[in-house]
C-alpha cells in the first residue's frame, strides 16, 4: 500500500456517451460506496440529448461529509473519445486517467504528470458477449469492475445490489456479475491496486437515505395530502410528478372502491396547468404543478389571477438555466425575481428555498399550509442539482400528528350562522379574510374574479375601494414573514463578514467556510429559506460592515430581492456570482471571497 | 365587470320549480351589455335552463373568461358560485375545479375570442379530457369590449363596420368540436329559445363537454347590413335540422309513450333526449355523418342548427382518471396520508 494513501477522501469522474448504459454502472458505483457507510455525493452532468452525446457523471467521496462538487479530479474514467482532450486536461496533477486501451491513445494527449490506466474494455467485452448491444451495455460494468479493484469497493455490497436489481432476470444478473469480474480482475492483475486513494468501510450512513430532491419533493406533496396535480412535461421538473404519480399508484388507490384518490392531469401547457391547479384550488381541493422556469413564465398571468382573487396554489420550480430555452439540463438560480413578482401589476408571491432533499420534502408539504392560510400562490424553488441528483440525506419522516392547516375556510354550520357573507372581509390579525368553497352552503356563494374588486368582492373602479385591497393584500404577504421556514444563520467567533446564500449553494458555502476559516478568515452565514424576508434577515445584514450573497446566476436576483425587501443599503452586500450551469463549488466561494479581500486591503 | 343590483319582484303565480323555486331564484345582477345584445337572450335561456332542472344555486359553478360573454355569468343565478377568470383559460381553470368537485353543476360561458382564439388550445383539451360541463360560446364574430376588431369565427367575406372584409377562413367550433372528438354538439341562434332552452339542459344533463355554439348578434359591432353574424343574416339562413325535446327522468315514462317512433338518445342520468325531427338519413350519434352533413349545409350559405352530435355514453374526466364517486374535495386527508410508519418502511428503498 502506498505510504500517502488518502482515504474516504478523492474525486472521480467519468466521461461516457449517453445512452450507453453509464447510468446504470454509476449508479451502481454511487451505491455500493453509500452501503459501505461513506458519505458521498454523486451528480450527473447530462446533456439535453437521448443518445451520443458527452455525458458526465461525479463522484466525491468525502469522510468529513461535504457534499459539494470537487473540482480536482484524482480520477477520471475516459470512456468518451468526443471528449477525451477535454478529459485529460481536467485530471489533477498526480492524479489518474482510466481508458479504455483496445484502440492506441493519441501521444499528443499524454500527459507526464499523469498516470495512465489501459484497460481493453471494448475487447474484453467483444471476446465475452455475443449480443451487440450487450457489448456496448457491459463495457461501462467491466469498467465498474475495474472501479471496484482500483478504489476498494466492497464487491459483496456490489453483489448485492446486482442481485436485488436484476433479482427477476437471471440472465441479466449473470452477463453483469461476468462483465463486473472481467474488469475486476484484468485490475487486480494488470494494475496498482489499490489506488493512493481508496474507500473504508464507515457507518455513517446508517439514518441516511439516497434520494433526489425531486422524488422528496413529490413525497411532500403526497403527505401534505394533494389531490389534483396539473402539469406540463419539462426538464428538471418532470420527475416530481413522475414520482408523484408513482407514489399515488402505491399508496392512494381506495381500499374499498379501488378508485383513484387523486387526479393528475398532464395539461397542454402551462397556462392550463397552473389553470387546472387554480380551479382545484378554488373547489376547496390541495392541488400542485411542478415546472421550470420556462413553464414560469408562461403562468405569470394566472399566478397575477390567483393573487389578485386570493386562491391558494402550490408551484414547484425545479430551476434550469436560462434565459429562454437556455440549457435544459444544467443548474442556476435564475428564477428568484420572477417568482418573487410574477404576473403584471403589483404582485409579490411567497417562496421558498430548499437546499437539500430534506428540505424539499417538508417545505413541500409547508408549501399547502401556506398556500391555504394566506391564500394564495406559494412558490418553492428547488434547482435542478437538488432535484436529479442522489443526495445521501437523513432519512425522512413524518409526524403523524400533522393536520393540514386549510385556513380560514367556512364551514357550512359557520356559513349558517352568518347572516351575509363577503369573500374579502373582514380580514384576520395576518389580513386573510375567509374564504368558501363552492357547494358548502348557499349563503357562501360568491363571485371570484380577476377584476377590479372592493373588501366586499363586488367589481369596482373606484380608485379608493381597489386601493384598501391591494394594500390588504401587501400587508398579508408582509405577515408571512414569520410563517415561511427562517434563515439558518451559524456564527462564529471573530467573524469579520456575513456570507448570505440560498438553496442549491448551501453545500459549497458550508464547505468554503471551513476551508476559509482553516486560513483564518472567519465568516458568519446566513441561509435564506423563505420570502418574504423575516427581520432577523436585515439584522444579520446590518450586524456586518458586508457581506458576501452567494447565488447561481448573473444578474446578483438575491441581492436585488435583498435590496428592494430590506432596508439594508446594498452597500454592504458583495456579490460572488456562479452560474455556467454546473454545481457550485467550495473552491468557486473561497476563490471569490479570496479575491475580494485582496481587492480591498 | 360593472352590473346593477336587480331587485328581486316575486309574484305568487310564478311556477316553482321542485325546490320550491321560482324563476326569480335563478336570475343575476341587471345586465350591463348594450341593448339588444343577444347574450342576455342566452342568459335568459340559461337561468330558464337552471330553474327547469331545479338546480340547487349553490351547487351550481359558472366558469368564464373574459370578454362581453364572459361577463354574463353575473347576470344568472346569483345564488351560485362564480369565476370570472382570465382571457381564454376558463376550459383549464374549469376543469380542475371539476376534477377536485364533481359533485357540482359546471357551466362555462365563453365567447370566439375567448374560445376560438387565446384559448383554443385550452378548449381543444378540454374536449379531449371531457370534464362533465356545460360549454357555451356566445358566438359573435367580434371583439366587443375593443370595438369591433374581427374575430377567429368571422366568416369569409363578412363586412365590419369600418375596412375591408375578412379574407382568412374562419374556425367554426361545431366542426372544430366534432373533429376533436366531442361528445355533445350543438348550435343554436340566441333568438331562437325554444330550441336553445332544452339543449341546455339536455347539455347539463350530458355525461362529459357539452358545447353549444350559440351565434348571439352583436348589435353595436356587427350587425349591420353585409355581415354574416347580424340578426337578420342568422334569422335569414339558419336551418333548424335537429329539433328535439329534453325529457328529465321522473317524466320518463310518460314521455316515451309519446315519442313512439322517434330516434331517443338516453343520458347517463335516465333523462332523455327525444328527437321529433331530422332529416331524411340523419343519425345524431354517426360522428362522420353530422360532420359532412353540416359542412354541405354550410357550403350552401345555410347555418344548421340543433343538437347535432351526441355520444350518449362516453367516458367523462372522473372515468379517464379512475377517481372515486366522491368528489375528491371530499375524502377525508385521514385517506390521503400513508402516515409516518408507511414512510419509514418506503425510506429502506432508498438504501
Amino acid at each position: 500500500m502506498h505510504h500517502s494513501t488518502r482515504v474516504n477522501d478523492f474525486a472521480l469522474k467519468l466521461a461516457n456517451v449517453n445512452g450507453t448504459g453509464s447510468a446504470s454502472a454509476n449508479g451502481l458505483l454511487m451505491t455500493a460506496i453509500f452501503r459501505m457507510g461513506i458519505p458521498v455525493c454523486g451528480k450527473n452532468l447530462f446533456p439535453s440529448n437521448i443518445q451520443g452525446l458527452p455525458t458526465w457523471y461525479e463522484i466525491r467521496v468525502s469522510g468529513d461529509g461535504y457534499q459539494a462538487r470537487a473540482l480536482d479530479y484524482d480520477l477520471i474514467v475516459a470512456m468518451n473519445s468526443q471528449t477525451y482532450a477535454r478529459d485529460v486536461k481536467e485530471v489533477r496533477s498526480g492524479g489518474y486517467l482510466l481508458y479504455d486501451s483496445t484502440w492506441p491513445l493519441d501521444p499528443g494527449l499524454n500527459r507526464e504528470d499523469v498516470t495512465f490506466l489501459g484497460v481493453p474494455l471494448a475487447q474484453m467485452c467483444n471476446d465475452n458477449f455475443g449480443n451487440p448491444r450487450e457489448r456496448i451495455l457491459m463495457k461501462n460494468i467491466a469498467c465498474a469492475g475495474t472501479l471496484c479493484a482500483l478504489l476498494d469497493i466492497d464487491m459483496k455490497v456490489v453483489e448485492a445490489l446486482l442481485l436485488e436489481k436484476y433479482g427477476a432476470k437471471p440472465a441479466m444478473i449473470e452477463s453483469n456479475r461476468k462483465a463486473l469480474m472481467m474488469g475486476y480482475e484484468f485490475a487486480k492483475e494488470n494494475l496498482a491496486c489499490p489506488l493512493p486513494f481508496r474507500l473504508e468501510t464507515m457507518r455513517e450512513n446508517d439514518d441516511k437515505v439516497l434520494i433526489d430532491g425531486n422524488t422528496a419533493t413529490a413525497l411532500g406533496c403526497l403527505y401534505a395530502g394533494a389531490t389534483v396535480a396539473a402539469w406540463y412535461p419539462i426538464t428538471p421538473a418532470t420527475s416530481v410528478m413522475d414520482a408523484f404519480t408513482k407514489f399515488c399508484a402505491k399508496y392512494r388507490k381506495d381500499k374499498e372502491s379501488g378508485r383513484n384518490n387523486f387526479c393528475i392531469l398532464q395539461a397542454e401547457d402551462e397556462l392550463a396547468a397552473i389553470g387546472m391547479v387554480i380551479g382545484a384550488s378554488w373547489a376547496g381541493a390541495r392541488s400542485f404543478t411542478s415546472t421550470a422556469g420556462p413553464g414560469i413564465s408562461l403562468m405569470n398571468e394566472l399566478l397575477g389571477l390567483a393573487y389578485y382573487a386570493e386562491i391558494p396554489a402550490v408551484v414547484i420550480d425545479v430551476q434550469r438555466v436560462g434565459p429562454s430555452t437556455g440549457m435544459p439540463t444544467r443548474t442556476q438560480q435564475g428564477d428568484l425575481l420572477e417568482c418573487a413578482y410574477a404576473s403584471h401589476g403589483d404582485t409579490k408571491h411567497i417562496l421558498l428555498f430548499p437546499a437539500n432533499p430534506n428540505e424539499c420534502f417538508h417545505f413541500a408539504a409547508k408549501s399547502f399550509d401556506l398556500a391555504e392560510k394566506f391564500q394564495t400562490p406559494v412558490l418553492m424553488l428547488s434547482d435542478l442539482d437538488i432535484g436529479m441528483n442522489d443526495w445521501v440525506t437523513p432519512r425522512l419522516t413524518w409526524d403523524d400528528s400533522y393536520k393540514p392547516d386549510r385556513g380560514k375556510v367556512l364551514s357550512r354550520e359557520e356559513l349558517a350562522g352568518m347572516a351575509k357573507y363577503f369573500r374579502y372581509s373582514p380580514p384576520d390579525e395576518d389580513f386573510v379574510p375567509p374564504r368558501t368553497v363552492p357547494g358548502v352552503h348557499a349563503k357562501g356563494a360568491f363571485f371570484t374574479r380577476g377584476s377590479g374588486h372592493n373588501k366586499l368582492g363586488v367589481y369596482t373602479e373606484v380608485p379608493d375601494e381597489y386601493q384598501e385591497v391591494v394594500d390588504r393584500l401587501l400587508q398579508k404577504h408582509k405577515a408571512a414573514a414569520k410563517y415561511v421556514p427562517a434563515p439558518v444563520i451559524e456564527r462564529r467567533e471573530d467573524a469579520k463578514f456575513g456570507i448570505v446564500s440560498i438553496g442549491g449553494c448551501d453545500n459549497a458555502v458550508r464547505e468554503a467556510l471551513d476551508r476559509l476559516a482553516e486560513r483564518g478568515i472567519a465568516a458568519d452565514y446566513m441561509r435564506l429559506r423563505g420570502f418574504p424576508f423575516d427581520t432577523a434577515v436585515d439584522e444579520f445584514l446590518m450586524r456586518h460592515p458586508y457581506s458576501f450573497v452567494v447565488e447561481q446566476n448573473r444578474d446578483a436576483q438575491l441581492k436585488s430581492l435583498l435590496t428592494l425587501e430590506t432596508a439594508v443599503p446594498k452597500e454592504k452586500m458583495v456579490s460572488l456570482l456562479y452560474y455556467g450551469g454546473f454545481p457550485l463549488s467550495a473552491k468557486n466561494v473561497v476563490d471569490g471571497v479570496s479575491k475580494h479581500l485582496q481587492e480591498v486591503l | 365587470m360593472p352590473s346593477i343590483v336587480k331587485p328581486i319582484a316575486s309574484h305568487p303565480s310564478l311556477l316553482r320549480n321542485q325546490l320550491g323555486l321560482t324563476i326569480r331564484d335563478y336570475e343575476g345582477s341587471m345586465s350591463t351589455l348594450c341593448a339588444g345584445c343577444g347574450h342576455d337572450s342566452i342568459t335568459a335561456a340559461i337561468t330558464r335552463a337552471f330553474h327547469e332542472l331545479s338546480t340547487p344555486p349553490e351547487m351550481i359553478a359558472k366558469m368564464s373568461g373574459i370578454g362581453c360573454s364572459s361577463k354574463t355569468p353575473t347576470y344568472f343565478v346569483s345564488g351560485a358560485h362564480g369565476f370570472n377568470s382570465a382571457h381564454g383559460r376558463m376550459p383549464a381553470i374549469a376543469t380542475g375545479a371539476a376534477a377536485a368537485n364533481r359533485s357540482l353543476v359546471f357551466i362555462g360561458v365563453s365567447g370566439d375570442g375567448d374560445s376560438l382564439s387565446i384559448g383554443i388550445g385550452h378548449l381543444a383539451h378540454a374536449i379531449r379530457r371531457n370534464p362533465k360541463m356545460l360549454y357555451v360560446i356566445e358566438n359573435n364574430g367580434v371583439y366587443g369590449l375593443t370595438k369591433g376588431q374581427f374575430s377567429a369565427s368571422a366568416d369569409l367575406g363578412s363586412k365590419p363596420k369600418k375596412g375591408d372584409p375578412n379574407r382568412m377562413q374562419p374556425i367554426d367550433p361545431v366542426l372544430l368540436a366534432l373533429s376533436l372528438g366531442a361528445t355533445f354538439v350543438a348550435r343554436s341562434f340566441s333568438g331562437d329559445k325554444e330550441q336553445l332552452v332544452p339543449i341546455l339542459k339536455a347539455g347539463l344533463a350530458h355525461k362529459g363537454m357539452a358545447l353549444v355554439d350559440v351565434i348571439s348578434p352583436c348589435v353595436t359591432f356587427n350587425d349591420h347590413e353585409g355581415s354574416t353574424k347580424s340578426y337578420l343574416h342568422t334569422r335569414q339562413n339558419t336551418m333548424r335540422v335537429t329539433e328535439m325535446d329534453f325529457v328529465p327522468p321522473e317524466q320518463e315514462i310518460l314521455a316515451q309513450i309519446s315519442a313512439e317512433g322517434k330516434t331517443a338518445v338516453t343520458m347517463h342520468d335516465g333523462s332523455v333526449v327525444y328527437f321529433t325531427s331530422l332529416p331524411q338519413g340523419y343519425d345524431p350519434t354517426n360522428r362522420q355523418g353530422v360532420y359532412n352533413y353540416i359542412l354541405e349545409r354550410q357550403g350552401k350559405g345555410e347555418i344548421p342548427t340543433g343538437l347535432l352530435y351526441v355520444n350518449g355514453d362516453s367516458a367523462e374526466l372522473h372515468e379517464l382518471n379512475a377517481t372515486p364517486d366522491e368528489p375528491l374535495v371530499s375524502v377525508p386527508y385521514e385517506k390521503l396520508t400513508p402516515g409516518a410508519a408507511a414512510l419509514s418502511k418506503l425510506m429502506e428503498s432508498f438504501r
